[in-house]
């Protein structure tokens, strides 16, 4: 794990030391995501023999984004059951959180075929598009090769990847799942930047009225629910996949709302 | 045929394995890095890789990984490759460019191989392109009459062996161990079977890298490889130099060793 991220995911990386594993803080370029999967390519190359290697999030080379998809698709298939059962119909719009796009592909997977029910990945803004401090791949990336998949990057004219940005250490990826690029291309799904304040405005909404305070990612796509809403009007079904409990994000939270700890 | 495959027939002919030797452009500045060039063409070496900077080199270990670094603070892009690229043709040795397929395709796959040649440049090495993904890359390389160079590992199986090397030109790049670049205390005896594993599906030089830092390990190697590859040991004699001139001696005072080591090997 990027060393900045064990930072930011202390909690999470208490809970893997809990659970017996080895964390190694990744102390070279950007010290995020990033950086922690080139070290885990290193590390993979190095130890093939006996290492196998896996990557959370629908990204690396063929057949990581397939395989990682599949484990995730349960999410799409049972919530779609579930809608036809409680609802009668199919949403009008799916949303999820993109930053490799693994938990977005994986509720996104079983809607594919229905054309009419709209897929929307909600990509990281960090501090807006337009500033280039953000982590939001398809919006404001070009097409490229990173981690041995050809997707949207984000990169200088030279090929170089450029950081990303996102108070979300799960979105704070400057590549994106191939799937993910090809139904933006094809225009099957549509994907959205939000920024770092509309996100936590997000999560601080979900945790006041339903009591369920969310992954700082998952905050992300609550925040696009909230302008869909807004455009397909009280009588539209959205599906939002709430992907990630926020016990992780409490300190980055305070920090951010300047709750003292 | 290219000056890669010339000087790589040349060295067959006296018996001997070729010194291949590896530079990032940029480092350890723009300029420094052209007189590491001249140095190293004065010190004896054959060949020169002008290694592409890269933000996530994947394939490399601490030592080049730094050198990189340094090498795009400075601001080294397609430009600064080139003019190395220029300079090491220029001082006779065949020179190729190293680099990762990302800055390739975003310079334009048709015009980099175009400017490689442009720049009297032999091939390129690409380590991240697999020969599934190669069709345009290799029209570009044959219509630019450059050596596309492919990179194997102890884990390439023979079947693969053989395709790969079918698709390679001037000579196919032996990753001694598995692992990332840097040196290593001894190159591993995996080396040695992969060679003999590509001979029998390939008649083109075989040239290893990784791990090599030495004139023993050059020598060993000159035994049955066709040509020997050094980078990290020279980058890390720059890191180390306490200023340019320092540096530059010692980059000399190297390759002068690791010359004499590919010529006592057989």
């Amino acid at each position: 794990m990027g060393e900045e991220d064990t930072r930011r995911q202390s909690l999470n990386v208490a809970r893997m030391k809990l659970l017996g594993a080895e964390v190694v803080a990744v102390t070279s370029g950007s010290k995020t995501l990033k950086d922690a999967i080139n070290e885990a390519m290193r590390d993979w190359v190095t130890n093939v023999h006996d290492t196998h290697y896996m990557l959370g999030t629908v990204a690396g080379p063929h057949p990581f984004p397939t395989m990682v998809r599949d484990f995730h698709k349960v999410i799409g298939e049972e919530s779609r059951e579930q809608m036809l059962e409680i609802t009668g119909r199919l949403p009008d719009a799916v949303l999820a959180c993109v930053g490799g796009g693994s938990n977005a592909i994986g509720i996104f997977n079983a809607f594919i075929p229905d054309a009419n029910v709209r897929l929307i990945g909600l990509e990281a803004g960090g501090d807006g598009v337009e500033t280039g401090r953000h982590a939001a791949t398809i919006t404001g990336g070009t097409p490229g090769v990173l981690h041995g998949t050809r997707s949207y990057v984000l990169q200088d004219k030279n090929g170089q990847t450029v950081e990303s940005h996102s108070i979300s250490a799960g979105l704070d990826y400057p590549g994106v799942g191939p799937e993910h690029a090809y139904l933006h291309d094809v225009g099957r799904a549509e994907y959205r930047a939000i920024n770092d304040d509309a996100a936590m405005n997000a999560f601080a909404l979900l945790s006041k009225t339903e009591g369920i305070i969310p992954a700082i990612e998952t905050a992300h796509a609550l925040a696009g629910a909230l302008i869909i809403g807004n455009e397909l009007g009280p009588k539209a079904n959205l599906l939002i996949n709430l992907s990630g409990r926020g016990d992780k994000d409490v300190q980055t939270a305070a920090q951010y709302f300047g709750i003292p700890l | 045929m290219t000056s890669l495959d010339s000087v790589l027939e040349k060295c067959r002919a006296e018996h001997r394995a070729a010194l291949i030797a590896y530079i990032p452009a940029g480092f350890p500045s723009r300029q420094g890095c052209l007189k590491v060039i001249q140095t190293l063409a004065d010190a004896g070496v054959d060949a020169i890789e002008i290694g592409f900077p890269y933000s996530d080199p994947v394939m490399d270990g601490p030592v080049i990984q730094e050198a990189a670094d340094i090498s795009l603070k400075g601001g080294t892009g397609a430009t600064e490759v080139f003019e190395a690229l220029k300079a090491a043709s220029e001082t006779g040795t065949a020179s190729v460019v190293m680099t990762y397929w990302n800055p390739i395709e975003r310079y334009g796959v048709e015009k980099f191989a175009a400017s490689i040649a442009d720049n009297g440049g032999a091939g390129v090495i690409t380590p991240d392109l697999t020969i599934e993904e190669s069709e345009t890359w290799l029209a570009a390389t044959k219509a630019n009459s450059i050596n596309p160079i492919y990179v194997v590992a102890p884990s390439t199986k023979d079947a693969r062996l053989t395709r790969v090397t079918s698709m390679t030109g001037g000579f196919v790049y032996a990753a001694s161990s598995m692992g990332v670049t840097g040196t290593r205390e001894s190159v591993s005896i995996d080396a040695k079977d992969l060679v003999s594993r590509i001979r029998k599906v390939s008649d083109l030089p075989v040239c290893v890298g990784l791990g090599v830092s030495t004139r023993e390990q050059a020598k060993s190697l000159a035994a049955y490889a066709d040509g020997v590859i050094v980078g990290s040991a020279f980058i890390k004699l720059l890191l180390n130099a306490k200023d340019e001139q320092a540096g530059l001696l010692a980059v000399s005072q190297l390759a002068k060793e690791l010359a004499l080591g590919v010529r006592e090997g057989r």
